[in-house]
């Protein structure tokens, strides 16, 4: 147990930052709420809504998590490489526009589920 | 003790008391690395809705009571939870386990009224008729587009698959923290720390599914079929 002997118990931050880090991610929803009724366009609200949810989770990994704090090595690895994951995730993503455009459009009645085929 | 003795000899140690480079013990880096790994779970569930939403007619069915009502609420005991596991952390570094247990049990009590919120949430949309695979009657009418598309069926398999395995998280997390408190004095300060991390994370990933699934999909009466 000697090696932990130099790691000190120590957890920076207040309980009125919490408090204010709090006040501030109440506030951030309430935004969200009231952007919900507000008449926009889809694409404009998704990105005001992830940036609202961004910034978000920014304090929380912040301040709650901690992650302020620490070493800058655990940061670095840590948050770059979830980045870049993420950012491959959208790697398919455009298709779902091209699908989008590829839906048949049937005018006058919607298709009728086909009769169920009769195994030999 | 002898290898101890031994690492001193070794040519290769060139950092300064190189034991903890990021000064985070085994455990709490672990907890790190299962975070990054189920944030990107639920990246991959949250894009893939994305997807579903993005390539076909996406029903918008959600009304300000109870849906819009019910998910703010849950989001603040969420929220509210999130900061009462770090007043329980920071008491913890203080060394007040009782205090600590005190602020851990008022985390569950949060999480547990989440839990029971979203069950009734829940419990509203199966009694108007939502299925994993099937829409309820009335929002086909609704949603089904000027040139006849009618709205995917794919919006009740999202819906409970992301918000299920959330409140699964949820429920999950519960348990630890109970298991914490039930053994905090036997407990070091950073095994605290950690389930705190976890806490925190569960609260995170509700601050992109809240959005993306609730307000994105709030009904607001002109029905463009996006």
């Amino acid at each position: 147990m000697t090696e932990h002997a130099h790691v000190e118990e120590h957890f920076a931050g207040s309980n009125k930052l919490f408090i204010s880090i709090w006040g501030w991610l109440v506030a951030l929803t309430l935004v969200e709420i009231f952007l919900a009724y507000k008449p926009m366009p889809i694409h404009l609200m998704l990105l005001v809504l992830l940036g609202l949810s961004i910034i978000k989770a920014a304090l929380i990994v912040a301040y709650f998590m901690h992650l302020k704090f620490e070493r800058v090595s655990l940061i670095l690895t840590i948050v770059p490489m979830l980045v870049v994951c993420i950012m491959l995730l959208f790697v398919f993503f455009p298709d779902s526009f091209r699908s989008a455009g590829l839906r048949y459009k049937f005018k006058e009645t919607p298709p009728v589920a086909p009769a169920p085929v009769e195994e030999p | 003790m002898s290898t101890e003795a031994q690492v001193g000899h070794f040519p290769a140690v060139d950092w300064e008391g190189g034991a903890l480079p990021y000064r985070v013990g085994h455990r709490k880096l672990g907890m790190w690395l299962f975070i990054v790994s189920d944030s990107l779970t639920f990246s991959a569930l949250l894009i893939g809705y994305s997807y579903l939403r993005a390539s076909n007619v996406w029903p918008t069915p959600f009304p300000f009571y109870p849906s819009i009502v019910f998910s703010s609420v849950m989001t603040f005991c969420l929220l509210s939870s999130s900061l009462t596991m770090v007043f329980g952390v920071s008491a913890s570094s203080r060394g007040d386990k009782a205090k600590a247990r005190k602020w851990i049990l008022a985390t569950i009590f949060f999480g547990a009224a989440f839990i029971v919120l979203h069950l009734i949430e829940w419990n509203h949309l199966i009694h108007e008729g939502l299925r994993p695979f099937y829409l309820p009657e009335h929002w086909v009418q609704a949603f089904t587009t000027t040139d006849g598309v009618p709205p995917s069926p794919l919006f009740g398999a999202t819906f409970f698959a992301i918000t299920g395995l959330h409140m699964f998280h949820v429920a999950t997390g519960a348990v630890y923290l109970l298991v914490v408190a039930l053994r905090v004095n036997k407990l070091k300060h950073e095994d605290i720390e950690i389930s705190g991390l976890y806490w925190h994370f569960v609260d995170l990933v509700w601050m992109f599914v809240f959005p993306l699934i609730y307000i994105m999909s709030v009904d607001v009466g002109h029905h463009s079929g996006l």
